[in-house]
């Protein structure tokens, strides 16, 4: 019995299928519906899914309810596998548990560790899936690599530069995760749902029928099971032999006073309200994090509001580093409403960003970018 | 479109010859083997003759086979048969294997190893070969089973197993093979090998999927795996699967009687494929190459090469390979195999396993050395990390 498989004939010589892509699968609607538009459109597909955490790694973590809303898991596979049947294309499950963890869930347990609040997604963009995932496409044939984001690629005829936008879909922009992808990354990119609508997109998975056209989303960092990334980050250190501080720690105000203790500064992140009000009948929040002192210091709503953010490991995107600074609009979180702000770029890979109006709880570790309305300009890391 | 085969270790075509005898099975010949009734005495006939035609092709008595569901069962039986039939008074029971062997083997013994039993996992040289003395070394008063497979499914090295088998027999202890990837390949005779439980399975000699045997020499001390009926002397309850019962006997009377012939031609043209591999791409080299092998078997390595992405590169080419072992989700994991033969992570990573079988033709060969040079050398291309060394190119 021979299946048929959108591959009629074997290939009389033996270059590379032209115009193959590569479809990163999560196995969620998104991905999926990636590979319905690219087939509608013509193109010969195939399918990758990326194995990058062993949800067995650390077992006390295993709940006994099923691995639902967990990116990449066995179930991800199979729903992925599933859609590749379904739309008739190879599909290849590629292991790069090492890269991840070394390049994603290592730094993302140290950066909590000292104290700053870090992103793991867009690591993961940057390092891991346009970077040994893109390879793999290339490798195995493949002219570019498409994924489920949204976001938008442009070709700049006029500059010459391949520029980043935002979705269609602002409330599902994930430019805000991408902004560490150079200019080789996006030229063999693609981001086929830039232009649609999530609706638009669960219309188009039912249309063709996909397995997964009502599955819900992930909203969870993939490799934390339950949400719980304290939790995680305590039984990654106990499996790596990462020393926490054992220690209570002290939580201050500003100007020194201990309003409390705590057990360990990766519980908190900047901006978070503490119920320590009760003195003065004002609300707390984290100002900063001192992981050195052991130390969290809290204080109240306006002193959280600042107007300068500094950024470092600055990726220039849709432009060239500018000489002199530049009018723009910055998010410092992905639920930041970009605000007016100028932009300069200073020495070595960092830049200084100075916005109009304070802005609230600017937080070392998250991602900051640089929009001129839906192109990105630059992203870096908050210090 | 249709994909050049060259993955006969993972599983086999099913004969037509082998289809024809199983296919009355599932319609006229359905009847219950154990039934009383005519119907079921056939149905037991077709099953006893099977049950002659395995046993001649390893050298066994006919009572001394046992049908079983594959080769993993067949393991599994063995193992925790032995074990557990086993006295060995106060002390701690004792098992012998070695780092080589099949996940059925290995996992049933890690099993073992949490009830209590203690496991030595011998380790083996270059050629896969386990050191005698060591073998000798490792036995105890305790040890109640050595169980030692016979070629390796991942790079077709074969074990000296006459002479474990020797060792076995002065010490008094029971001893295992695992022949699923030997069987039908290399000539075997239980009792020259002096061996006391063997197991193989139908799908890797043409034969149909989940059904196997266990050969149990008579006078054995082994408890049943499953529960239930009678059947099969109350060694393996359970209603046979004479379909796949009565192919895998004919397809063991297929094996023994082309096994010579099918040894000299596939390894012929698995011999080719490896000289035209290792003279077309630089930098590569046959694992357990000076080994003794089975015939059809050969796993290269290709220096710098991701094996996975040069495995997904074949398979979209129309070529169909093997490399290492999968997980459950499919991705490929470092092989305990080729680490167990002494490669490095990263050159066990880089290896692939060509197998060739029956209906292999040259035409196959010559496709492979078409496509596997031009991937391989794609792949370096594009690889960050592969350094040519100088003066590597073959002539």
């Amino acid at each position: 019995m021979q299946t048929e498989t959108q591959f009629e004939t074997l290939p009389a010589s033996t270059e590379s299928r032209p115009g193959l892509i590569a479809v990163a699968m999560s196995g969620g609607v998104d991905s999926s519906a990636v590979a319905a538009v690219l087939q509608e459109q013509g193109h010969p597909i195939v399918g990758l899914t990326m194995q990058l955490w062993n949800q067995r790694r650390l077992p006390e973590l295993q709940g006994t309810g099923p691995a639902q809303h967990r990116c990449c898991s066995l179930d991800d596979v199979y729903d992925a596998k599933r859609v590749a049947q379904h739309l008739n294309f190879p599909h290849y499950v590629v292991n790069f548990e090492e890269q991840f963890e070394a390049r994603v869930v290592r730094p993302f347990v140290d950066q909590y560790l000292a104290g700053r609040t870090p992103i793991a997604c867009t690591n993961c963009n940057t390092d891991v899936k346009f970077e040994p995932l893109l390879r793999m496409a290339r490798q195995i044939g493949a002219e570019r690599l498409a994924t489920g984001h949204y976001a938008r690629i442009r070709k700049n005829e006029a500059t010459g530069r391949w520029e980043l936008l935002r979705a269609r879909d602002d409330t599902k922009d994930q430019s805000y995760f991408l902004w560490g992808l150079t200019q080789e990354q996006l030229s063999k990119s693609d981001f086929p749902l830039g232009e649609l609508t999530k609706e638009e997109v669960r219309a188009l998975a039912r249309r063709v029928k996909l397995p997964v056209a009502e599955k819900p989303e992930s909203m969870e960092l993939c490799f934390v099971p339950n949400g719980n990334y304290v939790q995680f980050i305590q039984a990654y250190a106990a499996d790596q032999k990462i020393l926490l501080n054992k220690d209570e720690g002290e939580i201050v105000t500003e100007s020194g006073e201990v309003v409390g203790r705590h057990n360990g500064v990766h519980n908190f992140t900047i901006g978070q309200r503490k119920g320590l009000g009760f003195a003065t009948g004002k609300a707390l929040y984290v100002l900063s994090i001192d992981p050195e002192k052991n130390r969290v210091v809290v204080g109240e709503d306006d002193a959280l509001r600042t107007t300068v953010c500094e950024i470092e490991g600055v990726n220039w995107v849709s432009c060239e580093k500018p000489d002199g600074a530049i009018r723009a609009q910055a998010k410092i979180r992905h639920k930041h409403v970009a605000a007016p702000a100028m932009v300069e770029g200073l020495d070595g890979d960092r830049a200084r960003i100075t916005f109009d109006e304070p802005q609230r709880a600017i937080t070392p570790g998250q991602g900051a970018i640089v929009y001129d309305g839906d192109r990105v300009l630059a992203g870096g890391w908050i210090r | 479109m249709k994909h050049i085969y060259l993955d006969y270790n993972a599983t086999t075509p099913v004969e037509p010859a082998v289809l024809e005898a199983m296919l009355p099975y599932f319609s006229d010949g359905f009847a219950n083997a154990s039934s009383i009734h005519t119907p079921g005495q056939q149905a037991r006939a077709a099953v006893e003759t099977a049950r002659e035609q395995v046993a001649a092709l390893i050298g066994a008595k006919a009572q001394e086979i046992v049908f079983t569901s594959g080769g993993t069962e067949s393991d599994n039986h063995a193992i925790f048969g032995i074990a557990g039939a086993a006295e060995v008074g106060a002390g701690q029971k004792h098992v012998i294997t070695t780092v080589i062997e099949h996940e059925a083997v290995l996992n049933a013994c890690q099993s073992l190893e949490k009830e209590g039993v203690e496991v030595t996992y011998l380790p083996v040289n270059l050629d896969g070969l386990i050191n005698l003395d060591e073998l000798r070394g490792a036995i105890r008063p305790e040890t109640v089973l050595i169980t030692i497979m016979h070629a390796n499914n991942e790079i077709g090295t074969v074990q000296r197993i006459e002479k474990i088998g020797h060792i076995a027999q002065e010490r008094a202890i029971y001893f295992h093979t695992d022949a699923v990837q030997s069987a039908g390949k290399i000539p075997i005779d239980v009792n020259a090998i002096q061996l006391d439980l063997l197991s193989l399975s139908a799908h890797k000699i043409y034969g149909p999927k989940g059904v196997g045997a266990l050969y149990i020499r008579g006078g054995t001390k082994v408890r049943q795996l499953l529960y239930g009926g009678h059947h099969q002397r109350g060694a393996r309850p359970g209603t046979e699967n004479v379909a796949g019962i009565v192919g895998l006997g004919k397809a063991a009377e297929m094996a023994r009687e082309s096994l010579a012939e099918d040894a000299g031609r596939v390894g012929g043209l698995r011999d080719e494929l490896e000289r035209g591999i290792l003279q077309r791409v630089p930098q590569s080299r046959v694992n357990a190459g000076t080994a003794a092998r089975t015939p059809n078997t050969t796993n290269i390595l290709f220096s710098g090469v991701e094996g996975e992405a040069l495995l997904i590169a074949l398979d979209l080419k129309g070529l169909a390979v093997s490399t290492g072992a999968a997980c459950s989700s499919g991705a490929v994991e470092p092989s305990h195999v080729l680490t167990g033969i002494g490669l490095s992570a990263e050159d066990a990573r880089a290896s692939l396993r060509f197998s060739l079988g029956r209906h292999t033709t040259r035409e196959d060969v010559e496709f492979a050395l078409r496509v596997v040079p031009e991937a391989a050398e794609r792949l370096r291309e594009i690889s960050p990390t592969f350094r040519r060394t100088v003066g590597s190119e073959k002539s």
